[in-house]
């Protein structure tokens, strides 16, 4: 599995602990909503970075007050036809103002990296052979959008009616 | 009409431009139909029974004479010469070819028509009232506020992974021709009581399996707030709506089971917070899309009610298709010619490449080069000068195209059923055909009054028959197909779904059993009471017993 980041190819920083029995006592991990709630305390103790990886029935308002604690936040699609985790980083990044790492994981297909960009992911798990090309094609499809989100792209109505 | 500019026209072209390449991927085997299958839904292009089935959007029903060419083209160049016009305001083409779909999607994104999100969980083509901007009992039109949430919902980087499709569809009439009512999300525009106009949302309506009437979440919103409370709405369905159960997805199952109130609550947090945000409507997008709906150049005339009514009385069947299928404009001296494609025995919603072909024409030399679609399966032309009738009446009956019968027993809705579609249960069009040669004789129609007949192939209800005066559902019992009446359905603005009247019925029993409900109606029904108002008053009984006899009633 690849992880892109801000549009380069990087080994993963964060050893992701949110399916493990063990948390790693050393080095920046990420931890599952149900580990949190459980170690908090541990968790805030250890002195590397802390990332935290949400189910798609996991809503982002469970993390909100405690946005401030996590360098990283993964959002995972079971399938990629959950939809819900686009509404979920758009809340982190609009709402609750989160500017840390916001990681796509699970079933992220090409098709979908222009939708994620643009509700503020910025890091990918992809499975590609060409994970960069592959970034590059789906960053290329569009320069034309129509919505407003928080990545502050100019809408179709926005170029419109600055130029007159 | 509303054209493309400089930033919709390279929108389009880069869609076109990635659908080509998403197509060469399944081509070359990059992607496994699984994965392919969500792209090309979205853009339109279904795997059916026998072929790939294109659907292409009519937006909110309104098409240039260049447009329906554009279609006779397609339908001549790649499919079998002819194309069906749905209950949603779109085009279907039957057998296309995936090697070919990218060259069409690019011939129609060159006339300035697009199969973005036709299909898939996603926003659906925006719909609305086939007579906008003309009809004589509008408030406001709701074209220009239709385009902004076409443009609002394409490619929406939030909303394209949705539990379920979602179709909105806005009237800017008191008299609902839009079917507002069974919409995810249903717009009426009306004025506040400082006179100012908005829109009346109504959220949760559908048909399906579990057929549910929208209920009203806001009784006025302002236009300028328009979009960011759609996207509240959609926000809060994104997260809520239910992803466990494909038939229980839709906005309509999560609306009724928390209730109205509640889900209101949600969206009113969630709009709180975004409703003076970016989604603020500018009032200049508002003006640059209403410029493109200004009136064509009508001609000062009068209103030639003496010379029409001479005309009429002089030709008897040029006087029962003025009846029939021509309605008052707001424009004096031009009217609004309803184009039925419901002739006897015919497919309902199909025509020829040639009939597309003559259809553009006539639009050109009568009706400023526009046509509309209905989601009635219908064409119209809706600025026709009336001193111009009696010629365009004749133009049409050359072409089979006067059938009289615009909103007659016979102006049947009808999906494309087994004959065509992957999910059905039963032929639908058959039925169609058999019921409108049931019933040819004109006076008889114009006798028997307003009356709709919808037919679905399944329960998935694409011909609406939930909402139809007659609905008739096609269902399979082992391996044999039967067909389930329901009455007292209206689509209108007295919305209402009908009540299953009894056992199903084999095809051949179907046409019979019609007759049977319209005999007992037009025995019991009061001075010209509609089918439906008399069935609101006498209820089922009487049709039941007539259809199934008094010794099955307990079947």
């Amino acid at each position: 599995m690849a992880l892109i980041k801000d549009g380069k190819l990087v080994a993963d920083a964060f050893v992701d602990a949110s399916g493990a029995q063990t948390i790693p006592a050393t080095g920046a991990v990420i931890v599952s909503h149900e580990q949190w709630q459980a170690q908090r305390e541990p968790l805030l103790a250890r002195a590397a970075p802390l990332g935290i990886r949400l189910r798609s029935d996991q809503p982002p308002d469970l993390i909100a007050a405690d946005l401030r604690h996590f360098a990283l936040v993964a959002l995972e699609f079971p399938k990629f036809r959950d939809g819900r985790a686009y509404s979920y980083a758009r809340l982190l990044r609009e709402r609750y103002g989160f500017a840390g790492e916001l990681r796509a994981v699970g079933d992220v297909l090409l098709e979908q990296l222009f939708f994620m960009l643009r509700t503020g992911f910025d890091a990918f798990e992809l499975q590609s052979d060409d994970p960069l090309a592959a970034y590059r094609t789906a960053l290329s499809d569009f320069s034309v959008w129509y919505q407003p989100t928080g990545d502050g792209r100019p809408t179709a109505i926005q170029l419109r009616h600055a130029r007159r | 009409m509303y054209r493309y500019d400089e930033f919709d026209a390279k929108f389009v072209a880069e869609r076109v431009a990635q659908f080509r390449r998403q197509v060469q991927r399944r081509l070359a085997g990059e992607l496994t139909e699984d994965q392919f299958r969500p792209l090309r839904l979205m853009n339109g292009l279904y795997l059916q029974l026998h072929a790939y089935m294109l659907r292409v959007n009519v937006p909110y029903g309104t098409l240039s004479s260049r447009q329906m060419r554009t279609f006779a083209h397609i339908a001549r160049t790649y499919d079998r010469g002819f194309g069906h016009f749905t209950t949603r305001q779109n085009i279907q083409f039957n057998w296309i070819k995936l090697e070919e779909a990218p060259d069409i999607i690019k011939e129609l994104a060159n006339a300035e028509i697009t199969s973005i999100q036709s299909s898939g969980n996603c926003v659906r083509n925006i719909t609305s009232d086939q007579y906008a901007g003309c009809a004589k009992d509008e408030l406001a039109d709701p074209r220009i506020y239709c385009e902004l949430l076409r443009q609002y919902s394409f490619l929406h980087p939030e909303f394209s992974y949705l539990p379920r499709k979602f179709k909105i569809a806005v009237t800017g009439s008191p008299n609902d021709r839009a079917a507002v009512a069974v919409h995810d999300i249903g717009l009426r525009m009306h004025r506040n009581e400082q006179g100012r106009i908005g829109f009346e949302v109504l959220v949760g309506g559908g048909l399906g399996r579990t057929p549910y009437i929208g209920q009203t979440i806001r009784k006025w919103l302002a236009p300028e707030d328009l979009l960011s409370y759609v996207e509240a709405i959609l926000r809060v369905y994104n997260m809520q709506g239910r992803r466990d159960n494909l038939h229980k997805a839709r906005i309509k199952i999560i609306v009724n089971q928390m209730g109205i109130d509640k889900y209101r609550e949600l969206v009113d947090q969630e709009w709180e917070a975004t409703r003076n945000g970016a989604l603020k409507v500018p009032d200049a997008e508002v003006e640059r899309i209403r410029s493109y709906f200004a009136p064509p150049a009508y001609e000062t005339l009068p209103d030639m009610a003496a010379e029409l009514a001479a005309a009429r009385k002089a030709d008897r069947a040029f006087d029962r298709w003025v009846r029939g299928n021509v309605v008052e404009h707001k424009v004096p001296g031009y009217a609004i010619v309803n184009v039925s494609l419901k002739a006897p025995g015919r497919v309902p919603g199909d025509i020829t490449a040639d009939k597309m072909d003559a259809m553009a024409d006539l639009a050109d030399r009568y009706s400023f080069g526009e046509i509309r679609v209905s989601h009635r399966q219908n064409l119209v032309l809706v600025d026709v000068k009336q001193s111009d009738l009696q010629r365009l009446w004749r133009e049409l009956f050359a072409l089979e195209l006067a059938t009289p019968n615009l909103g007659l027993l016979s102006d049947i809705i009808c999906c494309p059923g087994l004959d065509y579609c992957s999910l059905a249960n039963a032929r639908a069009i058959p039925i169609a055909q058999d019921i409108s040669r049931a019933f040819t004789d004109l006076d008889e129609l114009q006798r028997i009054g307003q009356f709709t007949i919808n037919i679905s192939g399944c329960m998935n209800a694409c011909g609406h028959h939930h909402v139809g005066h007659i609905g008739i559902l096609g269902v399979d019992k082992r391996g044999e197909e039967f067909f389930q009446l329901t009455l007292g359905g209206s689509s209108d603005q007295h919305a209402s779904l009908g009540d299953r009247l009894g056992p199903g019925l084999a095809q051949t029993e179907v046409p019979a059993a019609i007759r049977k409900i319209v005999d007992t109606y037009l025995v019991v029904r009061e001075h010209g009471e509609r089918f439906i108002d008399t069935y609101r008053r006498v209820g089922i009984e009487p049709f039941k017993e007539a259809v199934y006899g008094s010794e099955s009633q307990a079947a």
